[in-house]
């Protein structure tokens, strides 16, 4: 079925062809020239899905949890998207994508699509594509996303933007009070997660974190609640759950929720455009080359970086000064 | 731009010896490929659920415990039935030559066996998908 028009694809897809459905994520995570179409045409099917957002450091226990998280969202009759990402290799461009193995209880129900992605590139938690996957899975019309973001280390908060909830997920020995002081992870939580909370220390950490939310300085009325997990076994996944369902309805209550969603799109236009102006920009005749051949003058130090911007930018706007 | 080459690496049945899929897993990541990695005891179903929602170019089964015409086949068999026999369907193990043979007039992709060094499984690939990265 790989030689299928565009028009059959989306055809397959409206009747929730799961097969059309991979088809689709494949030609926009490729960037394929069919996908801004194809994105267009699902458009108007997106928005409804609520989007979960599971992230935390390596080992965490993530994958289990989503599993975990997809089957009490089942328990309940909702349909379920899972986008699971991983790192690519910075050295082959190669992955090894793994989430799926802890999910495996979920494979044949035909209510749960899971995708894993590989960040090809991408430094911030996700894969470049990851907010556009999420949205064929809503246009698909499942009830909830959850995306998991790669193993993290303090700065990698794309998520944040990409999910309605955000869950981050820490360990009983995920460190000391002032860890969770840091910047970055520890401020984007709505919920947050002490997950093997069977293992020694578990409580401490609750406190730890509790400690730290109080002295948020965010006045916007939600108190992130941390709820102690075991997720090998299930435990406190429901409770987790009815957290990620209260900060929702905190969400829809408060009008945040599209509030949010209005700021996502506005970014989300935003980058449209300035890709498209890096794009038309080297492609300009000429400019590419004058870069490469101005290489050797830079680092000989004969003229700056800047200078160098300076005059490719007049190849291409003329002699309009522009210089930040 | 190309694309990827994504392939699915399972471990169907019962067997518990997943180190040679493991390997072949990371040949391929070092090859610059995409492989999603399921793990241990995968139904056929499951296998071929999988390949079909991560839409890989390539399924590799590793089988290492005699059941592997029962396996290969019916994973081939359920991709069929979902319309996703495009998807080549390889692997490897410990499989005699005679049911290699049977396999391979079945469809299956080339199966290789204990101490096949992992260059050559790349190379397979690359030479299967030459419009792939």
């Amino acid at each position: 079925m790989s030689g299928l028009t565009t028009k059959e694809l989306l055809e397959r897809f409206r009747v929730g062809d799961r097969r059309a459905c991979a088809q689709i994520i494949s030609f926009v995570e490729n960037g394929a020239p069919e996908a801004t179409l194809l994105l267009d045409e699902l458009y108007p099917m997106m928005g409804r899905a609520y989007r979960i957002g599971v992230t935390g450091p390596p080992g965490a226990g993530k994958s289990t949890l989503v599993e975990k998280l997809a089957m009490e969202c089942r328990r309940q009759g909702k349909k379920v998207g899972i986008v699971a990402v991983d790192p690519s290799s910075p050295f082959s461009g190669g992955a090894v994508l793994g989430d799926r193995v802890r999910m495996s209880s979920l494979f044949t129900d035909p209510e749960v699509y899971i995708r894993s992605m590989a960040t090809r590139g991408s430094l911030g938690g996700l894969a470049g594509r990851t907010k556009e996957v999420c949205d064929i899975l809503d246009a698909f019309g499942k009830d909830f996303i959850i995306v998991e973001t790669v193993g993290v280390g303090q700065m990698e908060l794309d998520i944040a933007e990409a999910a309605d909830s955000t869950v981050v997920v820490l360990v009983p020995e995920s460190g000391d009070a002032i860890q969770t002081l840091k910047a970055g992870l520890m401020e984007i939580g709505e919920v947050y997660c002490v997950n093997k909370s069977d293992r020694e220390g578990a409580d401490r950490m609750v406190m730890e974190i509790g400690t730290m939310l109080e002295m948020r300085a965010k006045n916007d009325g939600w108190m992130p609640p941390v709820v102690k997990t075991v997720a090998t076994t299930g435990k406190g996944v429901e409770e987790l759950f009815n957290k990620i369902l209260a900060h929702r309805r905190y969400l829809e209550e408060s009008n945040r929720l599209s509030e949010r969603r209005r700021k996502v799109i506005r970014n989300e236009i935003e980058r449209i455009i300035e890709e498209r102006l890096r794009e038309v920009f080297y492609h300009q005749p000429g400019v590419r080359k004058r870069l490469e051949e101005m290489v050797s003058d830079v680092e000989q130090r004969k003229v700056s970086p800047y200078q160098v911007a300076d005059m490719l930018w007049k190849m291409y706007f003329g002699n309009e000064q522009r210089r930040v | 731009m190309k694309k990827k080459l994504r392939i699915l690496i399972a471990k169907p049945g019962l067997d518990g010896h997943d180190r040679g899929a493991k390997v072949v897993a990371r040949a391929l990541r070092d090859a610059g490929f995409e492989v999603i990695y399921t793990g241990l005891h995968q139904t056929p179903e499951m296998i071929a659920e999988a390949a079909i929602q991560e839409d890989v170019d390539a399924v590799g089964l590793s089988i290492l415990s005699g059941a592997h015409m029962t396996l290969f086949p019916e994973v081939m068999r359920l991709l069929k039935e979902k319309g996703a026999d495009d998807i080549l369907v390889f692997g490897g193990g410990i499989i005699p030559k005679e049911d290699m043979e049977v396999l391979y007039r079945m469809g299956c992709g080339q199966l290789f066996g204990p101490g096949t060094p992992t260059q050559e499984i790349v190379d397979y690939l690359k030479e299967k998908f030459p419009d792939r990265v």
